[in-house]
Formats: structure tokens, sequence, C-alpha cells
């Protein structure tokens, strides 16, 4: 088919949107409430464009292609348009750029940029409303909003959580939970998808930047960090890598420079959970306990599972996330095995994930009133921490990770992608069974971006049925197959956000399933290229087990890296 | 020339009463036959909806009743939000069962099982009777299951919302059923295939589905020789402001909005302007009173007859005042999806607002032209889109009455100021 664009002739299929063909025809129209992975609204009209034949502009991001259609997508009259719109969003909009979160990545800036507007001939209507940051994790500045309604569509289609809507009307339409109560009150998971997607700085995660510096210039207190598995395929992005570019050895050296007085990995407890958790599910199936067992590392699917389907807590595992495992034993193994208080130790997770923080502040996760993990950093809090002290993660030389939770394996590493927990779980639960070498150790069933996944592995006698699922609109449909009785299954990942980690709230913006697929093409290539791949081989893992666990499920592990979880329906 | 839908003399009648005036005979009739049979003739009648947008009748039953599903729907959209019209309101009370009468025959047409009657939430009281009709129609046999022996199911279910005007766009009306706030949809798909519960839905306003049953009663060629050639049939007109008798009158299509008023209403005296359709129609100055009441005429000024209702404003009337309360009518009532719509809004009854006290300069109506010119042609949905029509003509005919507000006077004394300047 073909169609004429700005006086050139295109050739497109049919069912593309103007949008589309103008990509094709390396034509930019600019968007602003578009989203690749999100249905189209056309609510900021910014992509109007001109079709003959057609008495108004049509947004390009909806209309489809016609044979013979003739589109200007930047004639005066389009470029008048778009310039008004923008200026009437510009006049209702917080233009307090310089100390936003979002400056340098806001789609409003780039696009006033764009489009050449240096100034704007309507007043400032903007009424500045108060800062909503009631809980651990996601802050709201209502005054930045440009009601493009992105978060409300993640919340509601992508997550099915619901916490955040439309409200009112009119120039007193608002996104935001049900009668402008704080997210608290509703059902949020804290998934902080609604960051992801916002284009402006309306929505951010509670910042910790600043708690750590000063922690770390604190004499009393020995920092430690640990990076989760996702974060080093994704924080280059912030330092102008490509997404996927692994930097994982940089990151020891940026900590250390900052301040940090351990780097560790958060590989190492991924690896402990699979022994943790693949014991308790080999315990499950012997002796005819609650399955499918579900898995328990993504925070935002615990508050998920909580507050919606708490009739299904006991199919949760009651493994604590890595995050947490790690914290716990930093302040009791570690802090006995270098002689510092609890108290003075500080624990510094670095998470591609707002609900960890909201997890941190969990009342099981504190043991005599100390936190077992005293921060909880998004990604984008990583990149901004290492700029703000001077450093440039390119730049930087590659170090190991210290010892004792540095050594990990690529069965840790893959938990930062959807499928990985599964993968590594199969890949140690076959060889422990079996006490064979599994020969295909590549689980790709279970990888990439989709949203339901199945496989079937032997084990044995026994053929485990498994599943994995991203994103909480699909860990909704397998909690009702499971109420149904249709779940036939033994085991399943359950990740919070699409993609799982490598997509979470925390990691930097943009994050697009573009994006996504090359986060999980860098986890994956990593994992090829690790020594060890498999959580039961890991040397330190077993040291720890021997000098300090007894073995997986033992009452002292179970003591110290196991929880219990609750009834939070609202 | 006899009216086709309405009677001054209708009143509420009773089941009973409707009967004895022939009432369901067209809808025996019609049940025998085929219903493409129905859709031709409807096509043939030239009718067009008279919601607004003036789209042909016949063609969008063609579109449902094409449509495979295991069920389609009926709307009849009785929301009637445009201020100043009264219609629908007077079709409903005097007389729901012709109304009922031309739903069901409809909805045969495009098989639909289930309709809903839509009903403005202001007029609450139209509630109870209309229940009650519905329920007398279901034991009498003309709604439920197989209706007059037909072989034929339909069933009538009144809904109402509670008072957002944008709810009267067919899409965010559906949104209202399904429980919903009323935004718009993206369109396409459109309600013929995707509509309500994303099933085949035919959206008809009352008065449009009213004029279904003198059509299949008169007969397409009859129900023509009313009306002009391009707009079929007759109009109700809801008008108020300074005429002599307020009301809603019927007449036909190509009658002279001064015939209207001097035959039709008493007349009126000192008219300044008449605002045709509604807060979303445009102005005309008196001069143009001689305008004929058609599709074709409002055409040609670019606008239509909207809903029908006409507004008529004598000399006391300030126009910068008038446009003021229609900018924050539209401010209240937009929903806030589009940025045109929302924010234009915003800007255009704050600038008014602010004229009319003297604040303000001459580049303020080139930013209300060009607000309202990108509303026009980038709001998502047709409020936003015809919202600043009044304010577009009364800026064609009146920009020296609104700038001399900015010497502080005003020719009628309601705004801030005292009574001055030529009028």
């Amino acid at each position: 088919m073909k169609i004429t664009m700005n006086n050139t002739e295109v050739v497109v299929t049919e069912n593309m949107t103007i949008l589309d063909a103008a990509k094709l025809a390396k034509v930019k129209i600019p968007t602003l409430c578009y989203h690749p992975d999100l249905e189209v609204k056309a609510n900021c009209r910014v992509c109007v464009v001109e079709v003959e034949g057609m008495r108004n502009l049509q947004a390009a991001c909806l209309t489809k292609v016609s044979e013979g259609m003739v589109i200007y997508t930047n004639n005066k009259r389009v470029r008048e348009s778009r310039r008004i719109i923008v200026e009437l969003i510009l006049a209702n909009h917080d233009q307090t750029c310089t100390t936003c979160h979002s400056n340098g990545v806001c789609e409003l800036q780039q696009l006033t940029e764009d489009l050449n507007i240096k100034e704007n001939r309507y007043d400032h209507v903007l009424e500045q409303e108060e800062i909503m940051m009631g809980n651990p994790s996601v802050v709201r500045d209502m005054s930045k909003c440009i009601k493009c309604g992105r978060c409300v569509q993640v919340c509601n289609d992508v997550q099915k959580v619901g916490a955040i809507y439309n409200i009112g009307r009119s120039t007193e339409m608002r996104m935001g939970p049900a009668y402008d109560y704080d997210l608290t009150k509703v059902s949020c998971t804290y998934c902080g998808q609604c960051i992801n997607v916002c284009p402006v700085g309306a929505i951010y995660e509670k910042s910790d930047v600043v708690s750590v510096l000063n922690a770390i210039e604190d004499p009393t207190k020995h920092v430690v960090a640990q990076i989760a598995p996702s974060i080093r395929v994704s924080v280059g992005e912030m330092f102008g890598l490509e997404p996927g570019t692994a930097v994982t050895y940089k990151l020891p050296s940026a900590l250390r420079k900052i301040g940090f007085d351990r780097v560790f990995d958060t590989d190492f407890t991924a690896d402990l959970t699979i022994l943790e958790e693949g014991t308790e599910l080999l315990g499950r199936l012997e002796n005819n306990g609650v399955l499918p067992m579900l898995t328990s590392c993504s925070p935002g699917w615990i508050n998920y599972i909580e507050q919606f389907y708490p009739e299904l807590i006991p199919h949760l595992s009651s493994c604590k996330s890595p995050q947490q495992m790690f914290g716990t034993l930093a302040k009791t193994y570690y802090a006995e095995k270098i002689g510092v208080e609890p108290k003075d130790m500080v624990v510094v997770s670095f998470m591609p994930c707002t609900a960890k923080k909201f997890e941190a502040k969990r009342e099981e996760m504190y043991r005599e009133g100390v936190a077992d993990v005293d921060f909880a950093l998004t990604t984008r809090e990583l990149g901004e921490m290492i700029k703000m002290q001077g450093y440039n993660l390119v730049d930087l030389e590659e170090e190991p990770f210290d010892e004792p939770f540095g050594i990990t394996t690529g069965a840790g590493l893959i938990f930062g992608a959807s499928g990985g927990v599964m993968e590594a779980a199969l890949r140690t639960v076959y060889e422990v069974v079996t006490g064979e070498e599994l020969e295909n150790i590549n689980l790709t069933a279970v990888r990439g971006l989709e949203g339901v996944k199945e496989a079937a592995v032997m084990v044995g006698d026994l053929e485990v049925k498994v599943a994995v699922t991203n994103s909480l609109k699909n860990a909704k449909m397998v909690l009702e197959k499971i109420k149904n009785g249709e779940a036939d299954y033994h085991f399943i990942e359950i990740m919070c956000c699409p993609g799982g980690c490598i997509g979470g709230g925390g990691q930097p913006r943009p994050t697009t399933n573009e994006i996504r697929i090359k986060r999980i093409e860098g986890i994956y290539t990593a994992d090829q290229k690790m020594t060890l791949r498999k959580s039961h081989k890991n040397p330190a893992v077993l040291k720890l087990y021997e000098d300090f666990l007894e073995k997986p499920n033992s009452h002292k592990a179970h003591e110290l890296l196991h929880t219990k979880y609750f009834d939070r329906k609202n | 020339m006899s009216n086709l839908l309405f009677e001054r003399s209708d009143t509420l009648l009773s089941f009973d009463d409707y009967q004895q005036a022939d009432g369901f005979k067209v809808l025996q009739c019609v049940l025998k036959k085929p219903p493409l049979e129905i859709i031709d003739e409807i096509k043939a009648s030239n009718l067009v909806g008279r919601g607004g947008a003036g789209f042909p009748v016949g063609i969008k039953m063609s579109s449902v009743q094409r449509m495979e599903s295991d069920i389609k729907y009926l709307v009849c959209n009785a929301d009637e939000g445009e201020p100043g019209t009264f219609k629908d309101r007077e079709l409903l009370s005097r007389n729901p069962l012709k109304v009922i009468e031309s739903m069901i025959i409809s909805a045969y047409a495009i098989g639909a099982s289930k309709g809903y009657l839509y009903v403005r939430g202001e007029y609450a009281y139209l509630k109870a009777p209309i229940l009650e009709a519905l329920e007398v129609l279901r034991g009498e046999g003309y709604l439920g299951k197989n209706i007059c022996d037909s072989g034929f199911d339909f069933d009538i279910e009144y809904r109402s919302g509670i008072g957002a005007y944008i709810c009267g766009e067919e899409t965010a009306l559906i949104e209202s059923i399904e429980g919903r706030s009323g935004d718009p949809r993206n369109k396409p798909p459109y309600t013929a295939e995707v509509g309500l519960w994303g099933k085949p839905t035919l959206v008809n306003n009352v008065e449009t589905l009213a004029n279904i049953l003198p059509i299949m009663d008169l007969g397409a060629e009859v129900y023509k020789t009313y009306g002009t050639e391009k707009s079929a049939g007759t109009k109700l007109f809801s008008v108020s402001g300074s005429v002599i008798n307020k009301g809603v009158y019927e007449v036909p299509f190509g009658t002279t909005l001064r015939q209207l008023i001097d035959e039709e209403c008493g007349g009126a005296e000192h008219i300044k302007f008449i605002q045709v359709g509604g807060s979303s129609g445009i102005i005309l100055p008196e001069s143009m009173i001689d305008i004929e009441l058609s599709y074709e005429a409002f055409s040609e000024l670019d606008a239509g007859l909207g809903s029908g209702a006409i507004y008529v404003a004598d000399e006391s009337v300030c126009v910068l005042d008038y446009l003021k309360v229609t900018a924050a009518f539209f401010k209240h009532e937009s929903c806030g999806k589009c940025t045109p719509c929302r924010e234009g809004n915003r800007h255009i009854e704050r600038i008014l607002r602010n004229l009319s006290q003297g604040i303000g300069s001459k580049e303020d109506i080139d930013t209300l032209q060009r607000t309202s010119l990108v509303m026009k042609e980038a709001s998502f949905c047709g409020l936003g889109q015809t919202a600043t029509s009044g304010l577009v003509s009364a800026l064609k005919y009146f920009e020296d009455e609104i700038l001399l507000h900015l010497e502080e006077k005003c020719h009628t004394g309601v705004c801030s100021f005292p009574k001055g300047g030529d009028q």
C-alpha cells in the first residue's frame, strides 16, 4: 500500500498507524502520551498530523493508514497546533526542571527542545500541590503530572493492581488512589512500574542516596553493599552504555571509591535461595506439602499476594528474598566474623526495585530492633550516587567482589531475568535428586518476555511441571487457576515486573520491552561466561553451610533465612 | 402540515390509550417484514442522527445488522446534556411508548436482543413512569421473549447517568453503562463493531429513534415530503431565551429561524443574537435570522444544527457575560482526557472571566482564537471540538462589544462596570 507523507511516497502495510508509517519513512512525529508497550490512548494530541480529506487533524498514534492517504506531519497548520498543545501542557506544569528528579530524562523537556519552543504564550496556571511521600517506596508530585495516563495504564492493564486511576474530571482530573488517599491506604504493591513509564518527574522513588553517603562518612559505621543480579546489565545505561552491557566488575570499584567498606554480591544469596527453596520444594514433594509452591523473592509480588490473595499464602515458599537473606547473614555470620556489632553495621542494597525499600522496612526483617537491610537503593539511585561523587562508571577499572559473599554462579545471576529462578532451581534440583549431571543446563523454554511460560522436566521418575510468570496481570491469572484447582504445576516462579527484575520499577529510564530484551540478553550472555553455573556448586555457599548454617532448611537456616507472610487485604 | 413526532396535546398516555390510538400497530406490521427491508426503508428516508453529528441512520443500522455476534445491543441516548435542549425530555415524558415502540422496531431491524435507555441523571422523575411502562409492556408481550409471536426477543433496561455532559458522547455513554467514568473511547473501532460490552451496538438519540416509527408508518417517500431535499423530515427545536413562548416545537427542515421564532414562538423583541445548537452551537447576529434551518444551510457556515436548541438573546444580554458562562460550563464538563479540551477550556474561561472584569488586552482575542482553533482541530472528541463554536462565531460579530470591557464598560451593565458604551 502506498501513502504520501510530506510529499514523499512511502510504501506501508495495512493496519499500520501513521506513526508507524512515519518511522518507516524516517520522519519523526513527536509523541508524549504514546508508549510502545501500552495501548494507544491519544490523550496528549502532540502527535497530530494533517490528513488530506479529513476535516480535523488526526492523532498519528491512533489513525491507521489507508491506500493513497496524503499526510503532512510538519506543515504550518500542524506545527502551530502542536506548539499550542505543548504550550498548554507547560502552562500547567511545574517547570522547576533543574531540580526535578527527571531532569535530563524528561520526555516533556526533550519534546519542548525538539519543537524549538522558546516561549509560552499562555499564563502559568499551575496550582502547586503537596508532594506525597507517605510510604517508603514511591513519591508522587502531582504538580509535575501532565495527565498522559501511562501510570494508570501500567497499574491497571499491565499489573492489574488498580491502585491508581483517573479521579475527577476536566481541570480537576488527576491520577491517584481513590479518594486521594495516600498509596499506603490502597493496595499498592510499590512495584514502581508507574515510575518507569512516567514521561516527566511526577512519580519517583524515595531517595536514600544522601543517607547512605552520610553513613559512609560516619566513622563508627561499617558499611557494606550488595548488588542485585539485574543491575549489572542496566546501570551502564545511565553512563551512555547500550542496554545489556555488563558492568559487573566495575561496580565494586565504583562503590569502593565512594567509600563502602565491603562490596558483596546478592548473586551469592540468590544461590543460597536456590538451596533453601529447592530443598523446601523437595520437602513438599515428599511430604504431600502444599503445591504448587510459589517463589517469594519479588517483594512487589509478595505485596500483591498478601493484599489480593492472602488465602493462597500457604503456597508461598517461606524463603526470604536474596536481599533479606543477605542482610541477615551480614548482620549475623559476617558481623560475628569481623567482630562488628550489628547496630554498627550498615547494609545497603542496590536493587532494580522500589518494593525492596518497603520490604527492608517490614517488621519481620528486623532483629532486636536492628534492620537487616538499612537502605535499599534503586539502580537509578546507584547511577546518581556514582555521578554525584564524581565518577564515570565507564572509566573505572574492573575489580572483584569481596569475600565471603563475592563468589557467585551463573545460576544466581540469572535471577535477574524472568525464568531465571526456575532455571537455576532446576539446575540444582535435578542434580541433587538424580545425582547425575544435567546435560543441557540452558532451560530456554522459561526465558524471555512472554507473560506465562511453562515447562516439564523429568527429574528421576517425576515429571516436574513448572510455570513462570512475569507482571502481576499474569500472576493473577495463575493464582485464579490455583484457586480453581486448575493449576497442574509443582513449582511456579512469579515475578512482579514485566521481564522480571531487569524490568523492575527501579531500573534506569526509559525501560521499555525493547530495552528489557537487551538486558535479558546481557544476563544470559554473562551466565554463559561464568565458570560456575549451578548454585549447589558454589564453594562459598557450601562453606557457609559447613561453618554456620549446617544444611539447607536446618533449624538455623529456618530461623535466619525464612520468614512469614500476612493477610493484608484491605 | 401535521407533526410526525410530537403533538402538543400528547400527555403521558396509558398503555390502553396508546393502543387505542393505533399504538404498536406499526410494530406488529414491521415484525412480519425481513429486517433488511426495514433498514432499506430507513436508508431511503435519508434520516440522519438528531444528536448533533448528523450521521445517516440507515448506514449505521446496516453496519450493526451486518455484524455477526452472539448478542447485539441497542442504546437509546437520552442523556440530553446540551444546555437549552429539552426535546428528548418532552418525548419521553409525554409519550414514552412511542419511543419504546421505535426502539423495539430498531432492535428488530439490527438483531439486537437487549436495549438500554440511558436517561440523563437530572431527569430522575422520568424513571418511575418509564419503568412502569416497561413492566406493562413485558406483561402485554411487547417486551421479553417472542414479541407478538414473531420469535423476536428483546428487552430494555433503564440506566441513568449522574449528570456529566460528556456521557452524551456515545462511547463515553457506553463507558458509563459499563460502570466506568465517562471518558470517550478511541474510534475506530466504531460502536457498530465494538460497542457496549465489546459487542456490536447501535447508539441513537431519542429523537432519532422516534423518527423510525413515522418512517415505518408512512413510508420513506411520504416521510421525505417533509423537510428539504437534503434534510428530510421534521426537527424538534427547544427554544428558550427572549421569545414570547418558550418550548419544544416540531417544524419541517427548511423553516427559517424567523418563521420558527415569529410563527411558532410568538415572536421576540430586540434580538441581539441567537445561538443555534446549544452551547456548542454557533452564535448568529439578528441580521442572519432568515437563515433556513437545515443541515445544508448551516454546513455553509461550517456548523450544524446540533441538538436543535435555540437560545434567543435580546439586548439585555452581554455577549461576553454569556460566553463566560458558556466557557465555565465547558471547563466544568470536559472529561479531562485530552490536552486541548482540558487545558484549552481552562484558559478560555480564565481569559473571558478576566475580560469581563476589564483585565486583559487586545492580544487576548488572538489567544482565544488560537486556542479555539486547536481545540476544534485536535481535541479527542466532539466535546472539545465544538466547545468554542459559540465563541469563535461571536468573535466574528461581536468583537467590539467584548473589547469594550477593556475600557471598563459593558453595554448591558451585567459585568463588573456601570452600563456604558454605544449599543
